[in-house]
């Protein structure tokens, strides 16, 4: 039976800079980077030397403890460089882009005639695999699993993320081929969540063979996270795997056309982006070309993925595998006279103690400024109004801190992920960094399970 | 602005590694960012941050006191002038108050600011904001006639014992205002409770300056023989320490902690309504005066607003669940009558009641979160 939640806990943060849904083109990037630093957990072992040419979908480097677990390239060109860091730890794989993207080519089969092992071994062999997660741990989904069930969330919660069902457009036929292949990747049910507080495009109304869940309410509704927790949650020993709508159109085309072809939609959004659009790239690409005389002149915090969660790159940075949004703030390195005592009409705050209050409906121009120094707890209460989970956040933190893993076992842990947290994170009145201590005890659970 | 940047600017060398005072850190820490919000940014994770900071969070508790601060003031004077049976007005009254309250004040911030300072210093920690509100709260919890050095006294054992030992702001297990007042109340009874110590004045002259509680709790006279009135008690001209008499005041606060986030508008729910429950089950026994108080009476007269307001909320000492924080006050509320009415030594029960539940409120929380592990293991079975 499909569900109707609705949530009552989140918060929608208004924010200046969402990306007008209108296609704008660039000239592509040539420079592309894979990054093993986009996996958690991962130890990557190197396929290719400096110099190698490479097609689209050749193997970059795999997973060093599960070597079936492929990670490719996403055009065809050259390798030109390879970037470590301490201990000689990879970093960065960056490649030279052809000008006419030649790919590999791999079997394709009708989803009918194909059985599940075939499925798991053309995605592991054209590096497809890396887009199916699993939670608990949010890590690349183990092929050797049987999760009980699977998710794709169809919507965006966060602020200045990108609208799937514009970015899906016209696509129901692709998306539908790509959940013929990934339901049979599960003996129980795969949950398609979509926004039940809009009407959702056709692409995911009309989507077969898929429970289509309802969720709505404010941010973090969009998280899967939060949906597991509320449709099917997890249980100790048991696994989910998720993926993005856009990820389910790149399995669709692996197995119609052969290719590894992860080129996709994403938003450039924020507010210091002049004109925020959407634009069609491809994972590991250099946004250069996007941000050129589209930003304000300033000192700017470039951010792939979404604003509370995304990682902090510069200028010449590149997409993030699993990003579907680009976002441009102000980096506010900058003083602020008396600024806890000002009325603040133009700051916001989830708490009620600016005067902006007054003002529920306006739209933020927010920056990376911390507005505050890190201090020991002491409100209380803050985190429950933003997670709607039944699951004591600040507790749960505690017991992380102290890397307590069966207190954290009881609290749940194997239910949450970083991301659920972020807006924990962006209310905390004593500034404490939620989600990395939320993504140590994963890591740190994960190695003590395993 | 641009003066104080360029001060700090110029002392700062001094301070940072390798500079002369370079222990004295975070005592040049504590004043530039109460100048400056400081230019940190975020590092990864959530980019953006909420404006609010504990500074602001202080802050705003300290202007939900503002009305009962005031009022204090103007009935600090009001009830000399009228224990002198002398003519006065609004503003004598409110700047004889003011003088009389502004030591007590000044000795709270000086003494345990030092002592918050001295910390930070010694341990390498940047000064919390904690300390704004807790020295703004004991001046209103004290007798205006309490001696200074008293009061120092019981400001440093409240931030040292009730609070540093424990490793600072937000690992502390009992209320730290409250430490300062049960220090006082058990130390110096003598200063701290009778008919002297409540309206400056009294005593020299024969009259009495006795609070509401005192009064009933000697026995002699039930609350509709006393010479105040609701009106009295509820808007506040009676004696009692500075904070705590006007149940108006109070609740002005109460709406802006609420409104505001600030406090938990389940504790201050929850302790009232637990007050008022108890009081109104003693009213069928009523075998003393104090039992016969009519319930809502309780919660307008002694420390019973102010606590359930502004000490029973502290989010460190308090209940940490939501769940907890309804248990803790109700708790709270009724063990404030339940000492009041059978301990006629002990008439102030709120101090008391609060402490105890500082006590008890991980144990509360324990069992909430206790029972969400069972819900989440049973999901599995």
């Amino acid at each position: 039976m499909s569900k109707e939640i609705r949530l009552k806990k989140g918060l929608n943060i208004n924010l200046i800079g969402e990306a007008d849904k209108v296609y704008s083109s660039v000239k592509a990037s040539e420079r592309y980077v894979v990054k093993p630093t986009d996996f958690h957990g991962l130890t990557p072992k190197l396929d290719v030397k400096v110099g190698e040419k490479v097609k689209a979908g050749t193997t970059l480097f795999f997973d060093k403890y599960n070597d079936k677990v492929n990670f490719c390239s996403p055009v065809s060109g050259e390798v030109i460089d390879i970037i470590r860091g301490a201990k000689r730890r990879i970093l960065e794989v960056v490649l030279k882009a052809d000008a006419i993207i030649v790919y590999e080519q791999f079997t394709t089969d009708t989803a009918k005639n194909i059985s599940r092992e075939k499925i798991i071994d053309t995605m592991l062999n054209a590096g497809i695999w890396p887009f199916i997660r699993q939670k608990p741990y949010d890590v690349i989904a183990n092929p050797a699993d049987m999760p009980k069930a699977i998710f794709i969330s169809a919507f965006n919660s966060a602020p200045l993320t990108i609208d799937n069902d514009f970015a899906l457009y016209g696509m129901d036929e692709l998306f539908q081929k790509g959940l013929d292949y990934i339901v049979q990747l599960t003996s129980g049910k795969t949950h398609l969540n979509i926004d039940g507080s809009t009407n959702p495009s056709t692409v995911f109304t009309k989507a077969k063979g898929v429970e289509i869940n309802k969720i709505s309410g404010a941010h973090p509704a969009g998280n899967v996270g939060i949906q597991v927790h509320h449709i099917d949650p997890i249980n100790k020993g048991e696994v989910v795997w998720y993926l993005e709508p856009q990820d389910v159109i790149a399995v669709a085309r692996l197995f119609t056309e052969g290719k590894y072809d992860v080129s996709r939609i994403v938003a450039l959004a924020g507010s210091q982006v002049k004109k925020p659009k959407y634009y069609r790239t491809i994972a590991g690409a250099t946004i250069a070309n996007l941000l050129v005389n589209n930003i304000t002149e300033g000192d700017n915090r470039i951010i792939s993925g979404d604003i509370l969660t995304g990682k902090h790159i510069d200028v010449n940075g590149t997409l993030g595998f699993y990003d579907t949004t680009i976002t441009v703030i102000e980096e506010g390195k900058e003083q602020e006279f008396l600024g806890w005592i000002l009325p603040g009409l133009h700051k916001f705050s989830a708490s009620k103690t600016f005067l902006s209050w007054l003002t529920p409906s306006k739209k933020y121009t927010l920056n990376a400024n911390m507005h505050g120094e890190e201090r020991a707890y002491v409100m209380t209460g803050e985190y429950e109004k933003v997670l709607p989970m039944d699951i004591f956040p600040a507790h749960l933190i505690k017991a992380c801190m102290i890397e307590d893993i069966e207190l954290m076992e009881n609290l749940g842990i194997y239910e949450v992920s970083p991301e659920d947290f972020a807006l924990c994170e962006f209310v905390c009145t004593s500034k404490i960094e939620v989600q990395t201590i939320i993504r140590n005890a994963l890591e740190l659970v994960r190695k003590e399970n395993s | 602005m641009k003066l104080f940047k360029n001060v700090l600017e110029s002392v700062k060398p001094l301070f940072v590694k390798g500079g002369k005072l370079e222990k004295m850190y975070p005592a040049y820490d504590a004043f530039e960012t109460f100048l400056f919000v400081p230019d940190h940014t975020t590092k990864s994770g959530s980019h953006i941050r909420d404006a609010v900071d504990l500074k602001r969070t202080m802050a705003f508790v300290v202007l939900s006191l503002i009305p009962c601060i005031i009022f204090g003031m103007w009935n600090i004077g009001d009830q000399y002038y009228s224990a002198i049976s002398s003519e006065t007005n609004f503003l004598n009254n409110l700047i004889f108050g003011f003088w009389k309250f502004l030591p007590l004040l000044a000795v709270s911030y000086a003494v345990g600011l030092s002592v918050e300072f001295a910390f930070a210093i010694s341990r390498g920690h940047s000064v919390n904001e904690g300390y704004l509100v807790t020295g703004m709260l004991i001046p209103l919890i004290m007798p205006v006639d309490v001696p200074l050095w008293m009061l120092a006294v019981s400001v440093v054992f409240a931030v040292v014992i009730g609070k540093e030992v424990f490793g600072g702001t937000g690992m502390n297990i009992l209320n730290p205002a409250l430490t300062a007042r049960a220090f006082l109340f058990f130390a110096y009874p003598s200063y701290m409770s009778g008919d002297k110590v409540w309206v400056h004045g009294a005593g020299t002259d024969g009259y009495s300056g006795e609070t509401i509680l005192g009064a009933l709790a000697s026995n002699t006279s039930s609350w509709d023989n006393l010479k105040w009135s609701f009106n009295d008690a509820l808007i506040g001209y009676i004696p009692g320490s500075v904070g705590e008499t006007s149940f108006i005041a109070i609740i002005i606060g109460a709406l802006i902690l609420i409104f505001s986030g600030v406090g938990s508008w389940r504790i201050i729910l929850s302790t009232f309504l637990g007050g008022y429950l108890t009081a109104l089950l003693f009213n069928l026994w009523g075998v003393n005066f104090l039992m016969s108080t009519p319930a809502h009476i309780h919660l307008l007269i002694g420390g019973f607003a102010f606590g359930a307001v502004f000490m029973s909320t502290d989010p460190v000492s308090g209940s940490q669940t939501n769940r907890g924080k309804i248990i803790y006050g109700l708790l709270i509320g009724f063990f404030a009558i339940v000492i009041r009415v059978f301990n006629p030594a002990y008439p102030e029960g709120m101090m008391l009641a609060i402490l105890l539940m500082n006590v008890f409120a991980p144990l509360i929380d324990h069992y909430i979160v206790d029972a969400s592990i069972k819900k989440r293991l049973q999901r599995t079975n």
